[in-house]
C-alpha cells in the first residue's frame, strides 16, 4: 500500500500511468461498497419514516404485534433474532472450532482436504433445502427425543418447560447452528494451517505434549481467524430467513421456554412484506430491516471491541 | 427477491413481445394464480396479439400496485377497503373471477372420520376457550369419535394472506366477541396461541407434522393434496362438506342481496347446503383506462372470463360463478370508460 517503494526513472512512467489508473478503477470500486451501505440505510430509514413517525422509540420495546389495530412492537422480533443466533453459536462454536483442530492438527492432509471439500460443498446448499430437512427429520427427532429428554432433565429450569411442538426456538437454534458450521469450521481451518510450523516445534522442544502445543500455542495465535469465523457464523445466523421460518413457529410473543414458538427479525419481513397494506404496516417491516441492520453493526463493533481485547493480552503474553 | 425477479421477467416478457402484441399487465392474489395463468394462456391463443402478464405477489401487492399505476389490473381475495379507494386517481371496478373456501385441517391420532364442527366450536378453538380436544362440546357434535384428552394446538397463517382473511371475516361474523377483540384481516393477533406455517404448503405440512393440530387452508389446496377435512354446520343449520358445489351455492345464496360493486363477503351466505367459509376472488378493473387499445382488450377479456373462461374452472377445482353473478357482472362491464374523455 503506502510503503510501497517507488522508483522514478524514465522508463517506468508508463507504467506509473498504469498504476495511476488502476488507484482509480480500485478505489472506485471500494467507494462503490461503502456507497451502497450508505444507500442501503439511507433508503431504510426513508422509507420507515411513517412507522418511526408514528411509533417512535416504544417501537424498540414493545411486544403488542396486531395489523389490524395497527399496534406494532418489535420486541419479540429482536428478542428471537438474538435468541436463535446465540443458541446456534453456543452449538456451532464448539463443535466447529473442535472439526477445526482435528482436521488441521490431527487428521492427515488428504484426509482433512477431502473432508473440508465436503464442509464447505455445505455452505452451498440453498437455506430452503435445510428447511425442508428440518422440517421432515429434524422437527419430529426434536418434538419426540430431545425436547422431551430436556424436559425430564433440565425441566426445573423455565427454559426447557411446556408443549414439546418440535418446532420452535431451540429447533430454529439448531438448524441455525447446521448452517453455520460450515463456515466456522472451514474458516478457523484455514487460519490454523497458517500458524507458523516453528510455534508448534518450539512448544514441542520445550518439553508440550501435543494437545499442550493445541490449546496453548497454535489455538490462542490463531485466536483473530477463529473470531473471524465465529462472527461470519453470526451474521448468516441473524439474517437466515427461509429456513427459520420454516421451523420456528412463528409466534409473535416472548416466551421463557426455548420449546416454544418464536419469531425473528427476517422471518416476519419474509412473511408478512407481500400483503402488507398500509404506510405504517410496510413502514414498520423495513423499520425492522433498520433494526436488523443496526443489530448486526453493534454485534460486529462487540466482535472488534473483542478482538482488540484479547490481542492485547495476547501480546503480552508473548 | 421474487419481486425483482419477476419484474425482470416481465421486462424480457415485455421486450420480446412488444414488436407484435399488445400487452396488458397484472398482479395480485396468488390463490386463484393457477386458474388467471390458464385464462390468460388460453386468450392469447385464441387472440395471438394480446399477452396478459400476471405477476402474482398476494392481494396486497395487487392493490398497492394498481394504486402506483404500475400494473393496468389488479386481483385481491379482499375486497378493497374504502379508504384504499379513497386513495386511487381512477375508480377500480370489482369483478369476481372465480370462487374459493377455506377448510379446517387436522391431526388427531386414531381419527380416520370427518370431523364435524359448529361455528361455536370453531370460535371456541381458535379464541383459546375450548383448549383440549375431548371437550364435551366437540363430543356432542361428534357420536362416536374417541376424542384425546390433549390440548388443541391450532396452527395460522404466518405470512399475511387472502385465506386468513376469508376465515377470519367468517369467525367474526358468527362469534360477536371474535369479532371485538380480534377482527378480520389478512394477518390477525390470534388470541389461541399456536403455532404459524407460511403458505398453504406451510400450514398442511405443521398440521401434519404436529399431533393434535388444527389449520385452515384452501379447498382446492386440500382437494389437490387429498387432505381430510372437517364439515361445518352452516347458517341454515345443515352440516356441510365443502365441495365445489356447496361453494357455489353459497355465492347464489349471496347474491340476492349482492351490492352492486360486488364488494361484498359471502362467508356464512343463506341457503340450505352452501358452505359457510366461501369467497369470491376479484379482479380490480381501474373504471376508465385512457389507452384505448388496452382498454378494449381488458373489456374483450372480461366477456370472454364470464362465458367461456367459466367453463375452465372446474377442471382446475374453482367453484364457477353462480348465473345470477355472471349476468350482473355482465351489466358492469359497461361502466368501463375506454379512452381519455
Amino acid at each position: 500500500m503506502a510503503t510501497a517503494v517507488r522508483v522514478d526513472t524514465p522508463a517506468k512512467k508508463a507504467d506509473q500511468a498504469g498504476d495511476q489508473i488502476a488507484r482509480l478503477v480500485v478505489l472506485i470500486f471500494a467507494a462503490s461498497i461503502v456507497l451502497i451501505a450508505v444507500l442501503i440505510v439511507w433508503v431504510l430509514w426513508y422509507d420507515s419514516a411513517p412507522s418511526r413517525h408514528k411509533l417512535g422509540w416504544s417501537f424498540l420495546t414493545s411486544s403488542q404485534w396486531n395489523p389490524v389495530t395497527e399496534q406494532f412492537g418489535g420486541l419479540p422480533f429482536i428478542f428471537g433474532t438474538v435468541v436463535t443466533s446465540v443458541l446456534a453459536l453456543l452449538i456451532s462454536v464448539p463443535l466447529g472450532v473442535g472439526s477445526a483442530i482435528f482436521l488441521s492438527e490431527l487428521a492427515p492432509r488428504r484426509i482433512s482436504d477431502a473432508l473440508t471439500f465436503l464442509i464447505e460443498l455445505l455452505a452451498a446448499i440453498p437455506s430452503v433445502i435445510y428447511g425442508l430437512l428440518a422440517i421432515f427429520t429434524l422437527v419430529p427427532l426434536m418434538r419426540l427425543y430431545v425436547e422431551p429428554f430436556l424436559r425430564k432433565v433440565l425441566g426445573f429450569l423455565p427454559l426447557f418447560q411446556g408443549i414439546a411442538y418440535g418446532v420452535g426456538t431451540l429447533t430454529a437454534g439448531v438448524i441455525l447452528a447446521v448452517m453455520t458450521l460450515p463456515f466456522i469450521i472451514s474458516v478457523s481451518r484455514e487460519s490454523l494451517l497458517a500458524v507458523p510450523g516453528e510455534q508448534r516445534e518450539a512448544a514441542l522442544a520445550l518439553g508440550s505434549t501435543k494437545w499442550e502445543t493445541t490449546w496453548q500455542v497454535v489455538v490462542p495465535y490463531a485466536r483473530l481467524g477463529i473470531m473471524g469465523a465465529i462472527f461470519l457464523g453470526l451474521a448468516r445466523a441473524l439474517g437466515e430467513t427461509m429456513a427459520v421460518t420454516m421451523v420456528i413457529g412463528n409466534s409473535t410473543a416472548i416466551h421463557a421456554s426455548l420449546f416454544a414458538p418464536g419469531n425473528t427479525i427476517a422471518a416476519v419481513i419474509a412473511n408478512e412484506f407481500a400483503e402488507a397494506t398500509g404506510d405504517v404496516y410496510q413502514g414498520v417491516l423495513i423499520e425492522l430491516g433498520l433494526v436488523l441492520f443496526c443489530l448486526t453493526i453493534i454485534l460486529n463493533g462487540l466482535a472488534r471491541l473483542m478482538i482488540i481485547a484479547t490481542t492485547r493480552k495476547g501480546s503480552k503474553r508473548a | 427477491m421474487k419481486k425483482s425477479l419477476l419484474t425482470l421477467s416481465a421486462l424480457l416478457l415485455a421486450s420480446a413481445g412488444m414488436i407484435f402484441s399488445q400487452q396488458i399487465n397484472g398482479a395480485g392474489a396468488t390463490f386463484p394464480m393457477p386458474i388467471y395463468q390458464k385464462w390468460f394462456q388460453d386468450y392469447n391463443k385464441a387472440h395471438p396479439s394480446v399477452q396478459i402478464n400476471y405477476g402474482g405477489g398476494g392481494s396486497g401487492a395487487g392493490i398497492s400496485q394498481l394504486t402506483n399505476g404500475t400494473v393496468d389490473f389488479g386481483a385481491s381475495d379482499m375486497p378493497m377497503k374504502d379508504d384504499q379507494i379513497a386513495k386511487m386517481k381512477v375508480k377500480p371496478l370489482h369483478f369476481p373471477t372465480v370462487m374459493g373456501a377455506v377448510v379446517l385441517t387436522y391431526n388427531l391420532a386414531g381419527v380416520t372420520s370427518e370431523l364435524k364442527f359448529t361455528p361455536e366450536t370453531i370460535a371456541g378453538i381458535f379464541m383459546g376457550s375450548i383448549k383440549k380436544w375431548d371437550d364435551p362440546k366437540l363430543a356432542k357434535d361428534n357420536p362416536g369419535v374417541k376424542f384425546p384428552g390433549e390440548e388443541i394446538i391450532p396452527v395460522h397463517r404466518s405470512d399475511a394472506s387472502g385465506t386468513t382473511f376469508v376465515f377470519t371475516d367468517y369467525i367474526a361474523k358468527v362469534s360477536p366477541e371474535f369479532k371485538s377483540k380480534v377482527g378480520a384481516d389478512t394477518k390477525v393477533a390470534w388470541p389461541a396461541e399456536g403455532l404459524n406455517g407460511q403458505g398453504n404448503p406451510g400450514v398442511a405440512g405443521l398440521v401434519k407434522q404436529t399431533p393434535n393440530s388444527i389449520g385452515y387452508v384452501e379447498l382446492i389446496y386440500a382437494i389437490q393434496n387429498k387432505m381430510s377435512y372437517g364439515h361445518v354446520k352452516n347458517s341454515a343449520g345443515t352440516w356441510v362438506k365443502p365441495s365445489l358445489e356447496s361453494v357455489t351455492e353459497a355465492a347464489s345464496g349471496a347474491a340476492k342481496n349482492m351490492p352492486a360493486d360486488f364488494r361484498v363477503s359471502i362467508t356464512n351466505a343463506p341457503g340450505k347446503n352452501a358452505y359457510p367459509i366461501s369467497s369470491f376472488t376479484w379482479l380490480l378493473i381501474p373504471s376508465q383506462i385512457e389507452d384505448g387499445a388496452k382498454g378494449k382488450i381488458i373489456v374483450e377479456f372480461l366477456k370472454w372470463m364470464l362465458a367461456d373462461g367459466q367453463k375452465e374452472t372446474t377442471a382446475l377445482a374453482y367453484a364457477p360463478l353462480p348465473k345470477e353473478v355472471v349476468a350482473k357482472e355482465e351489466k358492469q362491464i359497461a361502466e368501463i370508460k375506454v379512452g381519455g374523455k
